[in-house]
């Protein structure tokens, strides 16, 4: 469905960030994009959606594929229209807005505009809490209830792919764990096919068909969950165990520190 | 007490006036955080196109007054394309600087081809005196009025239920997040300066009918700059009442105070006690902060 060849992002002109980032996502799975910070991530999904442009930055080399045609030529508002939609990192919902009008804005591109009202009561659905909070200003809201209405407004977009840049951002465990569970139900449900970014590498793993791990600009390991859960550097740098399977002391790190193999 | 009522509804009528030229400012706001300076030159603009379409051409009203607006929406779209596209990620306060250059470019071009002695306007509304209790109003103003009520009520239709007028204030918000929803931020500037740009038009055909068309009649946009403060930048009721608060001031002072040159300060000093007390006006969007 996607499909990441090569790709090659600057910003103005002199930062390399992206240096040949290739991935691939199928039809209908959750494939989980994850890395520390820096990695890439979110530019790769600007790099996606289009975004990049108020960024001054520039995908100079490679292409971007969706649905077997390049995407990376086209503006944002064209990209969400073939189906591909962003949830930003940090939720930035629209804070002077109620609850109600930013889902009416997420349905903006909406060509069947009789069916904006269903869709409202399928976002409720999945949300019961956006629905007591409707007529609410949405800057108002906590932050779980704006993670909530920025994946419920991207709903009202009807996307193929929905693109998460890290949901779980300071969110409490509990919430976490609730919004990745309504991820997958959107997932199955209504077929949404989702790529997501994630810091979070356990819980992400929990929900993901494929994942990938980017360091560097490039990916570096790429895998089923159950195999990079495996994996001995998976777990060091990104679960936080030790080959024992405990957590990782501050005692132990002292003596004996893993590296990177990829680095170097 | 009938002066008094003379003078409410005195300040009443060019209250309604100033809203609707305030509602320009706040339209251009609301869509993209910058104040137009040269909203007042807009009103220009549109007040010496209707005079020359009408009055020299001889066109019938209500042809003169839709192809005035027409004009108006170009100029707005033509403006936003060269001139403020460019600066779109830019600084805010590069782009009001740049619509302060705007007002003085606008202003000789309309001086340019029209020249600077003052037209009479042709009359719009018949020229009658009615009476409200014991006050006089003209029929002109009834009129200005009645205008102004129309569109500030479209508006605030327009922002609460549009789908346009949503994603208008969802770009004032947010742009880069507007974007991620596949709203055309260019789209909205221009239609943001546009529909500005036809108020200014509808405003500048209203105060010309009062007055006459000279290029005195900009000086409106900075008198109306108090009210648009004093109501919040960015709400059209805001604008409204400001617009109300702004014109009875005026009336009073200039009615009881002295020979009346007090009535041009009185808006000012009104603002600067509001806003210490509400920094963003009466009506304005606080910066929301969760803790």
């Amino acid at each position: 469905m996607l499909v990441l060849n090569n790709v090659e992002v600057i910003y103005d002109h002199v930062i390399l960030v992206l240096k040949g980032m290739s991935l691939q996502v199928e039809e209908g799975q959750i494939v989980a994009l994850l890395g520390s910070n820096g990695a890439g991530k979110s530019t790769t999904l600007k790099a996606i959606s289009g975004l990049l442009k108020p960024e001054d930055g520039e995908v100079t080399d490679g292409e971007i594929l969706f649905q077997g045609e390049p995407i990376h030529v086209l503006d944002a508002e064209d990209i969400v229209q073939r189906g591909i939609f962003q949830v930003m990192e940090g939720r930035r919902v629209f804070e002077h807005l109620t609850v109600e009008e930013n889902l009416h804005a997420g349905a903006y591109t909406r060509k069947d505009r009789r069916h904006i009202a269903d869709d409202i009561e399928m976002v409720y659905r999945y949300f019961p809490r956006l629905k007591e909070r409707r007529t609410q200003t949405a800057g108002y809201l906590s932050g779980g209830e704006q993670q909530m209405l920025a994946i419920g407004r991207s709903l009202m977009a009807r996307p193929k792919l929905m693109m998460l840049d890290e949901p779980s951002l300071g969110l409490a465990p509990l919430l976490v764990r609730e919004i990745f569970h309504i991820v997958q139900r959107i997932n199955q449900e209504q077929g949404v096919t989702v790529l997501l970014v994630e810091q979070n590498a356990n819980i992400a793993l929990q929900i993901a068909d494929y994942a990938y791990i980017m360091e560097n600009g490039r990916i570096v390991l790429d895998g089923d969950p159950a195999t990079l859960r495996d994996n001995a550097d998976v777990r060091e740098f990104y679960l936080g165990l030790t080959e024992v399977g405990q957590r990782k002391s501050y005692r132990d790190v002292k003596h004996y520190k893993r590296r990177k193999r990829w680095l170097s | 007490m009938d002066q008094f009522l003379q003078l409410t509804v005195t300040g009443l009528t060019n209250g309604a006036i100033y809203a609707l030229v305030a509602v320009g400012f706040v339209l251009i706001y609301k869509a993209s955080d910058v104040i137009n300076f040269a909203q007042g030159e807009f009103l220009l603009v549109g007040a010496y196109v209707a005079a020359f379409l009408i009055g020299d051409l001889g066109l019938v009203w209500p042809i003169g007054a839709v192809l005035t607006v027409i004009i108006a929406a170009a100029m707005g779209v033509v403006i936003e394309r060269l001139v403020l596209r460019p600066l779109i990620g830019e600084p805010i306060i590069s782009v009001i600087m740049v619509t302060i250059g705007l007002a003085s470019l606008l202003r000789a071009l309309v001086l340019g081809i029209w020249g600077t002695k003052p037209k009479v306007f042709p009359a719009f509304f018949p020229k009658n005196e009615v009476y409200i209790f014991n006050a006089v109003v003209t029929t002109e103003k009834l009129g200005a009025i009645a205008v102004a009520g129309v569109f500030l009520l479209i508006f605030t239709l327009f922002f609460r239920y549009t789908r346009e007028g949503i994603a208008m204030r969802a770009v004032a918000d947010d742009q880069q997040a507007a974007l991620s929803m596949g709203i055309s931020v260019k789209r909205i500037f221009a239609m943001a300066w546009s529909i500005s740009a036809i108020t200014a038009a509808i405003a500048g055909v209203v105060v010309a009918n009062t007055l006459e068309v000279s290029g005195n009649l900009s000086a409106i946009g900075l008198t109306v700059f108090p009210v648009v403060i004093l109501g919040g930048l960015d709400s059209i009721p805001g604008a409204l009442i400001g617009a109300a608060i702004i014109g009875l001031l005026e009336a009073y002072t200039g009615g009881y105070v002295g020979d009346g040159s007090l009535s041009q300060v009185i808006p000012y000093i009104v603002l600067v006690f509001i806003l210490m007390v509400r920094p963003y006006g009466l009506f304005g969007k606080e910066i929301i902060e969760r803790v």
